[in-house]
Order: C-alpha cells, then structure tokens, then sequence
C-alpha cells in the first residue's frame, strides 16, 4: 500500500512540475467557464421570457442547468484524458526509468495502481474548477446538492476508465504523442459510439451502446446512482488496469 | 553470493546469451567483459529480474529470479548503462523517492539519502533538477540510488562511461571501499578498470562464456611462455646492439629477443622464452658476465586487453570455422 501511495505522490509531483497540469487546469476552467457562463445566461432568459408571458413553470436549476452542464464536463473531459495518460508509461519507457520501477521492490499491480491513481486526481483537480462555478449556483439559489455530487461521482467513474484504458495504452508505446494520439481517438470512438447507437434496436447496437462510456453517466447526471452504471464503471477499471498489467508484463519478454 | 547455471536468453531469433554459467562470492567484485552486443546488459538484466530467462537459473543470495524476484529486488542495487534518473525532480527528492521504493522506512529514509549523498559526493547539487546536471553528477546520482538501501549485491553496468579521468578514479575507489561489504559485478569496456578493481573476470562473446577465472590465473593460463623486460647498461664503453642482441639469444629456452625503445645509450629489449622455461636467472647472468651492467629486469604479464582481443580473437575464429 505504501507503495502504491509513493509512486502516485511523485506522478502528481511531476505532473505538477511540467506546464501539462496547469495548462490542463486553465484550458478546461476556461471552457466549462464559458459554458457555465452560456448555460446561466439562457437559463435567466428563459427564465425572464417566461414570466413575461405569463407562464409560471417552475424553473429548476438542477434538471436546466446543471444537468447539461455535468454532461458538457464530461464530453470536454474525454478530450482531456489522453493528455493525461499519455505520459504515464511512454515516458519511463523512454527514459529507462520503468527499469528501475521494475527491478525494485515493488510489484507491477503496485506502480499501475499508483500511476492511475496520480492521473486520477490530477483528473479531480482539473474537475474541481468546475465545482466553484457551480458552488457559485447555490450563492443565488437552492439547487439540490445531492444530484450534483452524484453526477461529480459519474464524472469520477468515467474519467477513471479511461484513465484505465489511456494508461494501457500508454504502455504500448515510447513515444507519448503516439499515446495522446491513440488514446484521443479511442476516446473519441467510444464517445460516437454512443451517439450513433442510443436508438438501436438490433442486438448488436444494444450490445455496443451498453458498451458505451457515456450512456452509463445519464443515470449519476440525473442524479440516479444505478448499481448497474456502477458496475460497469468499475468492471471497465479493473478491465483497464488488467490489461495495463498485461502489457506491462509482457514488456518483460520484449525488452 | 550469485549462482547462474546454464542461462539462456533467447528473443525470437537471436540468442542474446547462450547458457551461461558462473558463480561470484560474497563481497568479491567481479568484472563482466565483452564486446558490445555480447549479452552482458540482458545477463544484468536476468539476475536484476528485469528479464525473465529463457532455461537456466540465476540465483540471488539463495533466492531464484524466477521464483522469489521480491527477495532478489529488495536485495540487489542496479545502475543501468543510463541511469534512472527523472529530470524533473530534484537529487534528494529522487532519492527519497527510490529509497522509499526499496523498502526503507521513513524514519531511516533521511538519514540514508544524507549518507548516500555524502558518499558518492553529491554534496553540492543535493538541491539541484537533475535535469541540470552534467554527465558526472547525473552517474553518482546513479550510483546513490544503487546504494541507497545498503544492498547485499550491486550491479553496475559501465558505471564509469563518459566520466573524465578524475572522476573516473574516483569511482572506482568508491566501488572499491564498497566491496567487502557488498558483492560487486560490473560490466566494462575498460580493461584497466578491471585489472584494478576486479578479483575476477566472466568473459563473454556473442553470447557464450569465453572465461572466466581470477585475473592472475587467466594470464597465467594464456601465458605458457614468459615475457621480461630487460634494460642493459654500458659499464666500459657504448654497447653494440647486435652483440648484446646475440648474447641474450644464447641464453638457453629464449625464443625470440625483441628490440624496445633504447634511452641514453642504454639498451632496452623484451625477451621471450619458450613455453615452459624461466630465462630470468639466465639472463641476469649472461649480461652480468659479458661485463655490462643490468639496468632493469623484470617479468611483463599478459595485459588483460590482449588476453580479451586473443580470448575473443579465438571465439570468433572458432565461430567462422563452424559457420
């Protein structure tokens, strides 16, 4: 366990001392900014418009703004994972450095568990930018809260698999543009699979949508936590994570 | 301290190492020697279990690479031919952090990178990137994190390539006060190192073992014949080349006389006896009695860069003939 905690305390201590983790930073508090920033806007007009007119719906925050709001985080962030994990492996690699992680005392699941951990919370750090805009929300309403630290939990589990499956390919490769690059289309892939098969009927679209990274987050960003979204998300991680320790292992025999 | 026995590691096609086997005691330092590509690194690779071998065994303090690599990791320090180093930390936060991957506990932990700093002499740049640091530092800095957990064996893979003279020497009085408590191997390209440092040598070529013997025996084994250096003084008048030349080629069991560079009216030559015979004695005698006087005499060994080009020379002619 201490070892686990070790390599991920160096991996946030590296991300941190490169430009990639604030840049990170910055580039998404800038867009979910702007988008927080649209999606208010027309909330208020609407709102507005409403009143003119004389309808008195009940307006709610949740289910208007923040809602598609998780769900625009979750898009932005699929583009921001191979970023992320496109270091994790390819690095060491090319540095030599995955010569010392394996001829210490330390067992592979150990420095993979440690690495994705490090990429994971440098996942939440760039996510908690977003938190302040909303915490912003509860300054001139009252949002429900407990629907928005579901939806942050679907925002978790997701950026956690592919986090998983970036690392994995991270081990692939020496050369971390390669990484990126793969892992973007991967991500890019699995998110228009969703899309083009949400109203599927045969079974092969079913298959392939439950498949899907993004229709299992509808469910946290509605606020639902459904143990079946759950279950996939962790079985996808630890299928990730298998993987990174298979190809890890094979790089034993290639050398 | 390391058993190997019939190592073999093979990739698809090429056999990087070609059953192998010796053994190194405990607190022995011994040099691994090869031309490049011999298959030095992937055996450093095996007995560090970085690589797993293909057949054979390779043994750790009684712990196999394959069945206990855990034990054999806690307890082996491994400098690669590049050292491991990651550019953006810095020397103490890099050595904190492989020392807590060793295994060392964090109440020890300071006090261990303060020592390992002191010893390879990294002092001065504790507080600098390693990215900033040059070739010399950035090879102590290696050398640190193999030490770091005081292991019981240390492998070096060319510990000294690219440093200068200086530095050089001052590596090798490191790994020299580190034997004895630590078993030592380390590859080389440098011969001398090795006949400096080293108690014992493995030579390997393409893969297979050439040799391997103490230093002393492996040129005694070559050498069947002696070799002394010989300087001849003029006691009454210069001396005639030729005549001291035949003089010495009458001593009985001399196979050839071989001029050297003469100073100052002095001769000097290098004699060769036949296999089996000490011409020393003889020599001695044959100049003192022809009345000139016996400036230098004494016995030249095989150096250990000729025995390696003839070691390798034969492998490699052996090679061809079967091919």
């Amino acid at each position: 366990m201490k070892n686990i905690w070790t390599i991920c305390r160096k991996e946030l201590k590296s991300y941190f001392a490169s430009p990639i983790a604030y840049l990170l930073i910055a580039f998404f508090a800038l867009i979910f900014g702007f988008g927080f920033f649209t999606a208010t806007r027309d909330f208020v007009r609407f709102g507005f418009m409403s009143e003119m007119q004389g309808m008195n719906r009940p307006m709610d925050v949740n289910e208007q703004v923040i809602r598609p709001l998780l769900g625009f985080a979750s898009t932005v962030a699929l583009f921001l994972i191979p970023l992320i994990t496109m270091r994790l492996f390819a690095e060491e690699k090319k540095t030599g450095t995955i010569e010392l992680l394996m001829t210490s005392p330390v067992r592979d699941w150990e420095i993979i568990l440690g690495k994705w951990l490090g990429a994971l919370l440098l996942y939440g750090c760039v996510l908690a930018t977003s938190a302040i805009n909303i915490a912003l929300l509860f300054a001139f309403g009252k949002p429900d809260w407990k629907p928005i630290l579901v939806g942050y939990l679907g925002l978790i589990l997701q950026g956690g698999t592919l986090l998983a499956i970036g690392a994995f390919i991270s081990t692939l490769t020496k050369n971390q543009i390669i990484a990126g690059g793969v892992t973007f289309f991967v991500c890019l892939l699995l998110w228009l699979l969703s899309w083009f098969t949400a109203f599927g009927n045969t079974g092969s679209t079913q298959v392939v949508n439950y498949l899907s990274i993004v229709t299992h987050f509808e469910g946290f960003a509605k606020g639902v936590i459904d143990t079946r979204d759950v279950i996939y998300y962790l079985s996808m991680i630890f299928f990730g994570l298998f993987i990174t320790a298979r190809s890890m292992e094979s790089l034993r025999w290639r050398a | 301290m390391i058993k190997v026995q019939g190592l073999t590691k093979r990739y698809a096609r090429t056999v990087a190492v070609d059953n192998i086997s010796f053994e190194v005691e405990k607190g022995q330092i011994v040099g691994f020697l090869g031309p490049n590509g011999a298959g030095k690194t992937t055996t450093m690779r095996v007995l560090t279990c970085f690589l797993p071998p293909t057949t054979g065994t390779a043994s750790v303090a009684g712990f196999d690479v394959l069945e206990n690599p855990h034990e054999v990791k806690k307890r082996i320090g491994y400098l690669p031919e590049t050292p491991p180093l990651y550019p953006e930390m810095e020397v103490t936060e890099y050595l904190t952090f492989v020392g807590k991957l060793k295994g060392i506990n964090g109440g020890d932990i300071h006090r261990r990178v303060a020592e390992v700093t002191e010893r390879c002499a990294i002092s001065d740049v504790r507080t600098k990137l390693i990215g900033k640091l040059s070739k010399g530092y950035r090879q102590r800095v290696g050398l640190a994190q193999a030490i770091i957990h005081n292991p019981d064996v240390l492998v070096l893979d060319e510990p000294t390539a690219g440093l200068d003279p200086k530095q050089i020497i001052e590596t090798r009085e490191l790994i020299k006060h580190l034997a004895g408590d630590h078993t030592i191997i380390l590859s080389t390209h440098i011969l001398p190192e090795v006949e400096h440092s080293c108690q014992r040598v493995v030579i390997i070529n393409q893969g297979k073992l050439v040799a391997t013997d103490s230093v002393e025996n492996l040129t005694n084994r070559l050498r069947g014949s002696e070799s002394i250096a010989l300087e001849v003084a003029p006691s009454d008048g210069p001396l005639d080349e030729t005549v001291v030349r035949q003089r010495l080629e009458q001593v009985s069991g001399v196979s050839r006389v071989l001029s050297r560079e003469s100073r100052d009216g002095r001769l000097a030559f290098e004699v060769e006896s036949l296999s089996g015979h000490h011409i020393r004695a003889d020599l001695a005698r044959a100049v003192v009695n022809a009345g000139w006087n016996l400036n230098e005499l004494h016995a030249v060994g095989l150096s250990l860069e000729e025995i390696f080009l003839q070691l390798t020379a034969t492998e490699n002619k052996g090679a061809a003939a079967q091919a």
